[in-house]
This record gives C-alpha cells, structure tokens and sequence, in this order.
C-alpha cells in the first residue's frame, strides 16, 4: 500500500476529495450569503433552508413527476428563487432600515418553519437520491478512486463561483450591484431601480443554494435538517473569508473545506471544530476576515 | 418669471426632514433654462437637503418641486433621474469598488443628447488617463472632477453640483470654474451649491440666499458688488 508521511495515500486523497467536496458546498453558500449581506444588510440564516428545499424539490420532481437530475438542476433554483422573492418582497424589505439583528432572526424563524414544515410531512431518516446515470461509476487514478458525480460536483461549483464572480467584476449589471452594496441611495438617484435589484440580488443568492442542494442530493440524502447542519459551518466560513467578499468567500470555502479533510486524515477528533478554531484565530488577528476590507 | 416661460426647476414650499429633524421649511425658488443659480448660506442652513430633496433622497418631503412642467414631489428617486436631472454629491460618492471607468459609465444613459464619452474626456483628460484606476485612488480633485464628469454622459439637462470646490487647491477650484462655463455654454443648466461666494461669482447668474430652510433672498450676479455688505452680513463672514 503507498504512504505519504505514513498515511496510506487513499485514505489521503480519499478525505482531501471528501473536503474538496464540502469546500465546494461551503463555496456556493457562502457566496449566497456574501451577495445577499452586500446588497441587502440581511445575514439570511434561511440560506441552509432554501439548499435543503433545492434538494428537496429535485427529490419531490423525481418521486412525483419523473423529472430527472438535470431537469431539477435547472428548475430547483427558479422555485426556490421564486419563494425568495415573495419573502424579500413581504417580509425582509421591511427590515433594510433596521439592525441586521432583525433580519438574522427574521430569516432563522423562517427556516425554522420551512425545516419544520418539511420534516413534519418527510420525517428526518432522509430520502435516497440515486446519482445520475450519465454521473454513475468511478475512475481509478491509481493513487485513489475517484466517483465521477464527486468530480462534476467540484466542477460545477467551480463554474458556478466563476461564472459569479465574472457577473459581478466584469459586467455593467455587476458594476451597478458593486456600486448599490457602497452607496444604494446614489445609485438609485442616478436612475437606476435599486428595489427591484435588491429583490433579484435575494431572487439570485437564494437560487445559488438551491442550485448546491440539488447537487447535494446525490451525495448527502435528501434531508429536511442537511442544510441547518451545514449553514453553522457555511457562517463561520463567510466570517473568515470576510462578509461581503465575493471572491473571497468562494476561496475560503474551498481552503476550508480542504483543511477539514486534511484535519480529518491527521487527527479525526478536531475535524469537527478545526474550522471554528480557524475562525477564532483569523477573528483575533484580522476581524475583518481574511479578505474583508476595513476593520 | 412667475408666467412659467424658460423655468426648467419651480420650486416651491418644499419642506424636508431627516429622521425627526425638520431641516426644509418652505423653500421656494426657480432656475430657469441655461442658468446657472447658486444656493448660498451658513452651514447647515439646508443647502444640500435641499438638493438631496429636489433629488428625493430624503425620507419625508413635502411641496413642490415641478421639473419641465411634472411635478416630482412623489416620485422615487431613479424616477426624478430618469426626467433628466443629475446629482454631484457633497460627498462625490465616488465607488471604491469600481474603477474610473465604471465609475464614469454607471449612470445609466437617461435621455439623449448627453455628451459623448470622448468629450467628457477631452474636458477631463487626466481622467482618461487614469481610467483603470480604482476610484477612491484618486486625489481630491481628481475624484471630483470624476463626480462632474459621470453625470454629463448621462443626458440629464439639470445637473445639481454640490460644493463642487470644497476642499480643493486654488488651481483645481479654477479649473472646474471653467469647467462650469464651458456646461453652461453647451445648455447645461446648474444649480450650484456653494460656500465661497468669491467663487459662485465668477461662474452664476443668479444667488439665492439660504437660512434656517428657506429662501430669504435673491441676488442677481450683475448686483452682486452692491449687495456685498448685505451678503456677507447674511453668511457671517
């Protein structure tokens, strides 16, 4: 059996590819949460909720319509994006003027009834989600087997942050986002409907998570509590990389999400809190989080 | 001037307020097409509320405020932009997260017959040459000429330049008073706010005097040496 420093190398990369995996969840959450904190000062803690809905809707179009994988991959994010703006537009646009407190426990009662809701009518053992024929099998690279759905979740998520990140630095609608999380009220008085880009901005991040639950489902079961057990990792997350930081929050998904494989590997009983350890020490050091600007 | 003929701006009774305090208390003035009108008066008198509320970017305002004949009064914002009015703020505004490039072409486009791009960098050329800079890496002046310059792209005919010398060096001031001349010559209608009179001379038509949120006097520039006295009475210097 090959070793590197005394770990068998499948256990290695096995766990390297598990924290890969998890970054690249960590990495489309957190840049939900970043986007939606920008524009709309709201710390969305439903952000867990909607995922496990995007989840949920590709498990629901699957058991009850036949639609498959692909299918929900493109129509989870426009439902759940869909739901995001009744809420921004019935509830959370009530809350711009006040302290992010209220927006926090506004979104944590709304995904405490979403969970609620699905857990009282899907129980919590979880559904199976079979992973896409096209996605089925594994390659064996020799120093480890690697799951071809596993490889495509890295992928997407990579596009997806990419393509975000693209949207928001490089195009005029991006310009516009960057220039409302400054200054809403001058951009407004140039003309343009900041409203409505709030809304959509929701409508986008929320859509964000559903797109991850959607690929989630193949990988973790179909769960009405799998986004409120990951969303507590994804907020410490957001606060190393620093709210606000697009960019910055997809590379600490991914650096994150790697150090708890890694972690995992070394000394399983820390892989838990190595995260959190991580986020006391960035937070002593630079409270503004790695790539947060100001103090 | 009460008929209506070649007023672009009327405004009237406005009164604004900032969270519970009530800065306007029924200002009333007119600008007519082509000027250029100054607001003068101490700090805090109500100058930038003033513009900040013919722009509707304050909470709560109430009165008039009629722009080529549509009362604005109860319009958003990006609706009073859309009719072709344009804001320089106080405070430039300038975006830190966008370069000078995007800086200058955020505002959308509301009308035609604004300037193109290429003469709003032939009146600012150290601005093309900075183009890809980040926005607040800019000097003082810079950013401020940046904050005349995104607005004349636009189409908007009434621009609102808010103590656009504040701050700045005699040689800068200077330039952006030419700058001012050169708008009004192409048919920009201004509405000034200043603090240095010396300045407001060399470039307005006419001053309105501003205290405590109202309108208490108006001074045409050609009278302006004889009510000298009279002014510097009003803005206690």
């Amino acid at each position: 059996m090959m070793t590197l420093f005394g770990i068998p190398t499948a256990a290695l990369f096995g766990q390297l590819l598990l924290g890969l995996i998890n970054g690249a969840f960590y990495a489309m959450l957190s840049l939900g949460l970043a986007l939606i904190f920008g524009l709309l000062n709201i710390i969305n803690f439903s952000h867990g909720a909607q995922y496990m809905m995007g989840a949920f809707i590709a498990w629901l179009s699957l058991t009850y319509l036949g639609a498959n994988y692909w299918v929900a991959l493109a129509v989870a994010p426009v439902v759940v994006a869909v739901f995001g703006i009744i809420l921004e537009r019935t509830m959370l646009s009530r809350l711009y003027k006040l302290d992010h407190l209220y927006g926090l426990l506004l979104t944590f009662g709304l995904a405490l009834i979403i969970e609620g809701f699905f857990r009282q009518l899907y129980g919590i053992s979880g559904m199976p989600y079979a992973v896409p024929k096209e996605l089925a099998g594994g390659w064996n690279l020799g120093f480890m087997y690697l799951p071809i759905y596993r490889a495509w979740v890295v992928v997407a998520s990579l596009l997806l942050c990419l393509g975000t990140w693209l949207l928001i630095e490089k195009t005029k609608l991006g310009a516009y986002l960057r220039a409302a999380t400054e200054n809403p009220a001058l951009v407004q008085a140039f003309g343009i409907n900041v409203p409505v880009m709030i809304t959509l901005t929701y409508g986008f991040g929320v859509a964000l998570a559903a797109f991850a639950g959607v690929l989630a489902a193949p990988i973790y079961s179909v769960n009405p509590l799998m986004g409120s057990n990951l969303i507590i990792t994804v907020f410490a997350v957001v606060v190393i990389g620093g709210m606000g930081s697009i960019m910055g929050s997809v590379l600490t998904g991914f650096m994150l999400g790697l150090l708890e494989g890694l972690t995992k590997v070394i000394y399983p009983e820390a892989a838990s809190t190595v995260i959190f350890m991580v986020m006391v020490i960035v937070l002593l050091i630079k409270p503004a989080g790695l790539f947060g600007k100001g103090a | 001037m009460r008929d209506g003929a070649g007023i672009l701006l009327s405004v009237e009774g406005l009164e604004a307020w900032y969270g519970e305090s009530h800065i306007l208390h029924g200002m009333k003035f007119d600008v007519r097409d082509g000027e250029v009108v100054t607001l003068l008066g101490r700090n805090g008198a109500g100058k930038s509320t003033t513009m900040r509320s013919i722009m509707g970017m304050v909470a709560k305002r109430k009165g008039s405020v009629v722009y080529e004949g549509t009362e604005t009064i109860g319009l958003s914002s990006n609706r009073i932009a859309r009719l072709g009015i344009a804001l320089c703020p106080e405070e430039r505004g300038i975006f830190a997260s966008l370069n000078v490039r995007e800086n200058m072409v955020l505002p959308p486009v509301v009308r035609p017959g604004g300037l193109p791009l290429s003469e709003v960098y032939d009146l600012f050329p150290r601005l093309a040459e900075r183009a890809g800079s980040q926005g607040t890496k800019l000097s003082g002046g810079e950013q401020q000429m940046l904050a005349i310059a995104r607005i004349l792209r636009t189409g908007a005919k009434l621009l609102l330049l808010d103590e656009p010398t504040e701050g700045l060096a005699p040689v800068i001031v200077q330039h952006i008073g030419n700058i001012i001349r050169q708008l009004k010559e192409r048919g920009f209608t201004i509405l000034l706010v200043e603090q240095n009179f010396h300045f407001a001379a060399t470039v307005a038509d006419r001053h309105y005097v501003v205290e405590h949120g109202h309108v208490i006097d108006m001074i045409p520039n050609a009278d302006l040496q004889a009510n000298m006295g009279k002014l510097k009475g009003y803005l206690g210097v």
